[in-house]
């Protein structure tokens, strides 16, 4: 078993150096350089950070070089980065509605106070590939206009000013924030676990899901209030200093789903919400996160509960990239042992079977 | 003025001078501080790396939830003259985050406070607003203007 062992190990070294060199590819192709990554692949960036749960451009450039483009095995090499670094505290809550807002979008009112801003945005291209792009290209410059010093309130703020929409749950006084990086998660979980669930969730798990919802499997009937991706600053009370620290801006896109009404004997009907908010431009991340956050208040509205995102359980233990693909992929490891044994028990059954069916046969012949 | 509102006032100085700090590079902060002869000053605390759980709130202005982390650098120094200033920034840049201590304790200080605003802190904070001018004119020209087609002969 020991030399097993050893030449295991010389194996995995070897594996370790092809794979180097395999990341490197034709080395008379020039390197890319985190800085290209972090300006070029701004959005795989951008996801990384998401679902790594950690905001450092340079380190999510340098997690998707070294997983030669695989995302998730970056997000897993993020996730184990964040251990190695003590905690500081927690920031202050930062606030959306004072973003600098780089691109707005409402599909509920046409004209929203601070106007429709489209912003660097994919929607409405044609989806031809551009040939033009494969090598040289120099963008024309931006266009500019005359900015508006308009506030950019956000919309379900003005629905909530005439009862329209229900307003957003406070905290109740002395309450602790859940952090499933520190406790483990137990169900039922409150809405705060459930959306720090969300934001480190899969985008193509909670695509599915979200998805799901709109094909019917809990239905709720969304519009997109609100979305908006800009910056917005993050302070930090440092009890050394003694007020909240400015530790600068960060990149964010928050979604307000606006979604069916409910109401009841005592309350006016109203729209109810839900909510998605990720790190860079994650648009389709933070609807479909909106759009689960919602199915995931089916309790607490008083719906039936019958169909997979609505299910907390399922949702919050299925959602997280890093745990599914340890699951998963541990089954290429070595199963020698456990294989044997059921190797075992199964030639035990044939035999069995084998006899048994050898009996009639034999007495069919007598 | 009594000193609690003497207090109130030079934090919000200290405040609005880390808010501009945060956003600009080591580099440029050195190159501006260059034009001060600085005072004797040494590191109370050693640059150090470490993670701030950043929060959002539900729907925006509700309840405060965990979003995710990001890395911070922290610093602290202290002038000969006394004065100790703090250094906060994302991400896991420490000379930056000794160079915003250093400048929180100039601001604070009696010899210096007015130097450091005009020479490193007003400058960049000018330089500041310039890029977020350019943003903000370039995110305008996204804005869409809606307009009603006429039908038939007006």
């Amino acid at each position: 078993m020991y030399v097993a062992v050893k030449g295991g190990e010389r194996a995995i070294e070897n594996a370790h150096r092809l794979l180097a060199n395999a990341r490197r590819g034709d080395q008379s192709v020039s390197e890319v350089t985190l800085d290209q990554i972090s300006e070029q692949l701004g959005l795989a960036v951008d996801r990384v950070m998401s679902e790594g749960s950690l905001y450092d451009r340079e380190l999510a450039a340098l997690a998707i070089k070294q997983a030669r483009g695989d995302l998730i095995e970056a997000i897993f090499l993020v996730r184990a980065f964040r251990a190695t670094l003590p905690r500081f505290g927690a920031s202050e809550p930062v606030d959306t509605g004072a973003m600098r807002v780089q691109r707005r979008v409402s599909s509920t009112f046409k004209d929203i106070p601070g106007g429709q801003i489209l912003g660097p945005t994919f929607d409405y291209t044609h989806r031809l590939l551009d040939p033009t792009l494969a090598e040289g290209f120099v963008p024309e410059a931006p266009a500019t206009a005359e900015a508006s010093t308009a506030a950019t309130p956000r919309v379900t703020d003005i629905l909530g000013r005439d009862g329209l929409i229900e307003s957003s749950p406070q905290a109740e006084e002395g309450a602790s924030v859940g952090d499933l990086t520190r406790e483990p998660l137990n169900f039922p979980a409150d809405r705060d676990l459930r959306l720090q669930n969300l934001a480190r969730g899969d985008e193509g798990f909670l695509l599915a899901m979200g998805y799901s919802t709109q094909r019917g499997y809990g239905r709720n009937h969304p519009f997109a209030g609100e979305i908006r991706f800009g910056e917005v600053e993050v302070e930090f009370l440092a009890e050394d200093v003694g007020f909240a620290v400015p530790l600068g801006s960060i990149e964010l896109t928050e979604c307000q789903m606006v979604n069916q009404f409910k109401g009841s004997a005592t309350e006016a009907p109203c729209f109810t919400r839900g909510y998605g908010l990720a790190f860079g431009q994650s648009e389709r991340k933070t609807m479909s996160m909106a759009l689960v956050d919602r199915a995931l208040r089916a309790r607490e509205l008083g719906e039936e509960a019958v169909a997979p995102a609505q299910d907390e359980e399922f949702v919050m233990s299925h959602s997280d990239n890093v745990q599914a693909t340890g699951f998963v992929e541990h089954l290429k490891l070595p199963h020698y042992v456990d294989f044997q044994s059921e190797l075992g028990l199964l030639r035990k059954l044939r035999k069995e079977f084998a006899e048994a069916n050898a009996e009639p046969m034999k007495e069919a012949a007598e | 003025m009594d000193s609690v509102m003497q207090n109130d006032s030079q934090q919000t100085q200290r405040k609005a001078a880390m808010a501009v700090l945060a956003h600009a590079d080591a580099g440029e902060i050195a190159a501006r501080l260059g034009a001060i002869a600085l005072p004797p000053h040494q590191n109370l605390r050693e640059p150090e790396n470490g993670l701030v759980m950043l929060r959002g709130r539900v729907g925006g202005d509700g309840a405060p939830f965990n979003l995710g982390e990001a890395t911070v650098s922290r610093a602290a120094v202290r002038l000969a003259s006394g004065e100790v200033g703090f250094g906060y920034t994302l991400g896991r840049d420490s000379e930056k985050a000794r160079l915003i201590a250093l400048c929180d304790a100039l601001v604070q200080s009696r010899d210096f406070g007015e130097a450091v605003e005009r020479d490193v802190i007003a400058p960049l904070r000018e330089q500041l607003m310039i890029e977020r001018k350019q943003v903000a004119a370039e995110t305008a020209a996204t804005k869409v203007d809606f307009y009603t087609m006429v039908r038939g002969e007006g």
